[in-house]
């Protein structure tokens, strides 16, 4: 898991039907001293995530996990909003 | 996943069974902006997608032979959507 940062969303018309009725969200990749740490990559809504919020991402098969037992393509969820990053 | 531009297409006559009847297209990886974001790949597709248009590629081996409906297919990128369009937030 990690940060990340909502800069898009995608709109897809013609897709896998696992996709059907979920939110795309285009997210760039953060450190902890969130600067910008990596390419821009798209993961899956499971939290109602929106406009330009932290979030916490998790990626690789666990991904899917976030959907249960749902038939969902993806190698990257969004699977919190962040509210705050505290100090060390 | 990623957004990739597709740029090609690879026919190949003698491949692995599950791979039989699976389009492969070798896609650009780019950032919303078209900026490239990465190195060149080659995804199974699964929405019918072809050349130059922007799609969706998820990139690990279990999601992607889910895409293509086989549980263990020697597969690692398959395209799962064909993008319209990238809204800013």
């Amino acid at each position: 898991m990690n940060l990340a940062r909502i800069v898009g969303r995608i709109v897809s018309t013609h897709k896998d039907p696992g996709l059907t009725g979920r939110k795309l969200l285009v997210l760039i990749p953060l450190d902890h001293e969130q600067r910008e740490a990596g390419a821009p990559f798209v993961a899956v809504d499971a939290v109602g995530a929106g406009a330009a919020e932290l979030v916490i991402f998790v990626k690789g098969r666990e991904a899917a996990h976030a959907f249960g037992n749902d038939h969902v393509p993806t190698d990257a969820s969004v699977v919190g909003i962040v509210d705050q990053v505290g100090g060390r | 996943m990623l957004l990739a531009d597709v740029t090609g297409q690879v026919v190949a006559t003698a491949k692995h069974a599950d791979l039989v009847g699976i389009p492969l297209l070798l896609v650009r990886p780019v950032a919303p902006d078209g900026r490239v974001s990465g190195p060149d790949m080659m995804a199974a597709d699964t929405v019918g997608a072809g050349a130059g248009e922007r799609v969706l590629v998820v990139v690990e081996g279990r999601s992607a032979g889910e895409a293509v409906r086989l549980a263990a297919a020697p597969l690692d990128a398959a395209i799962v959507g064909i993008v319209d369009r990238t809204d800013p937030v």
